[in-house]
């Protein structure tokens, strides 16, 4: 990698996804990769959800903050693989949690009228919660329920 | 090869906007964030197929002009998708019907031999299985619940059934699709449909009516009333302020 690769990666890195901000791009695994191209730098970023309307205000905010620090840069959408939540890293589980977002559990892919998978509740740790609804405030969040201590939270769905 | 993606595009597009016509109207707060929910997948999904439809035509169409501003008989959409939102029990079982469809359809298109429509694809397929479990449990919890929900799933079987035969047809366009290995062939989704329908009609207590004539059209321009109606809507804005942006 570059050095003009290098910094760029480590500016777009640190970019906060809009929505969830205490998470940044780096932790949910959407940067893919950072190349230059003739003193420009291409930024591959993956969409989360289809039609989430945070895709735009991400390319966005990393094309700010790349001009912010003075790279020149293009931003290019990538597709192929599709993004998956298991490409979510380690301390971005920890930071969702932390936040009081239940982060998506191993296994717990939509298999068609299966069991549903266990949830810790991000309050009390607890597994003795339910979902209320498959869909939430955002595309990647499903609304569920701790019945231990009584906490409504958000889980961030398996994709 | 457009034209075939067109198709899909258009099916995507136009069942969104029906779904983004429950918002604020659904009858309890968690349907009223999924069914936007799914609009928002359906009609994400729409705009990467126009947005590839137009780059493969080469006559600068962008998802713009394709979404608003064509006519009617220039929507090829199946007939399913623009079918009344009617009760939430019809609005559940076009859903369930279009889903069973397009799961097997996206997963098989993973394997596209056009790049664009495999990525496509990949992301599509996980969200539409979210889509049938949706639609799936409602159909079964409204077909086996009270007298008055199971009348409605009956009634809305015996309004939409008729729609579901033209999903497995292909049209000229798709067909040459097909042939090239851009998409899927559409018939031979058809083993899983039955069989994902069966699973949830056993359940919910419901059976499929033998019908003697499926509605077709669509695929050529033939619709029903009802797509007049959405696109004025849909399209009223765009076609007010030409160019605009906001």
């Amino acid at each position: 990698m570059s050095d003009l690769a290098r910094r760029a990666w480590a500016v777009a890195a640190a970019v906060p996804d809009p929505e969830i901000p205490v998470v940044t791009l780096e932790d949910l695994g959407i940067l893919r990769g950072v190349e230059e191209e003739g003193g420009t730098a291409v930024v591959r970023l993956s969409p989360t959800y289809s039609g989430c309307p945070a895709t735009a205000a991400i390319e966005l905010s990393v094309a700010e903050a790349l001009a912010g620090a003075g790279i020149a840069a293009r931003i290019e959408r990538v597709l192929t693989p599709a993004w998956t939540t298991d490409w979510i890293t380690a301390e971005g589980r920890e930071k969702l949690r932390a936040y009081g977002i239940a982060p998506p559990v191993a296994g717990g892919k939509a298999s068609l009228f299966g069991e549903g998978p266990d949830v810790p509740c991000p309050r009390c740790g607890s597994v003795a919660t339910e979902r209320v609804s498959e869909f939430g405030s955002t595309p990647c969040k499903a609304h569920w329920r701790c019945t231990a201590c009584g906490e409504p939270f958000d889980y961030f769905k398996c994709i | 090869m457009h034209a075939a993606l067109l198709e899909i595009a258009d099916d995507c597009l136009v069942l969104g906007h029906r779904l983004s016509e429950w918002c604020g109207h659904a009858p309890m707060l968690e349907e009223d964030l999924a069914l936007p929910n799914m609009a928002l997948d359906l009609i994400g999904t729409a705009r990467g197929l126009y947005e590839h439809a137009g780059a493969l035509e080469g006559k600068g169409r962008g998802e713009n002009e394709l979404a608003y501003f064509r006519g009617e008989r220039e929507f090829v959409n199946c007939l399913l998708v623009e079918r009344p939102n009617g009760d939430f029990a019809q609005t559940m079982l076009r859903q369930l019907y279009f889903a069973a469809f397009m799961e097997p359809y996206w997963r098989a298109a993973t394997a596209s031999a056009d790049p664009v429509v495999a990525g496509i694809a990949g992301k599509a397929v996980k969200e539409v299985a979210y889509h049938i479990r949706h639609a799936g449990e409602w159909v079964i919890r409204l077909g086996d619940g009270t007298g008055e929900s199971a009348r409605r799933m009956r009634a809305a079987v015996a309004a939409l059934h008729r729609y579901t035969g033209e999903l497995f047809e292909s049209s000229p366009a798709a067909g040459a699709a097909e042939a090239a290995g851009v998409l899927p062939k559409r018939a031979e989704c058809r083993g899983e449909w039955d069989r994902v329908i069966g699973m949830v009609f056993a359940e919910a207590g419901l059976e499929a009516p033998a019908v003697s004539h499926m509605q077709t059209g669509g695929r050529q321009g033939i619709h029903g009333e009802a797509l007049g109606h959405l696109l004025a809507e849909m399209q009223s804005l765009a076609r007010a302020h030409p160019g605009a942006e906001w």
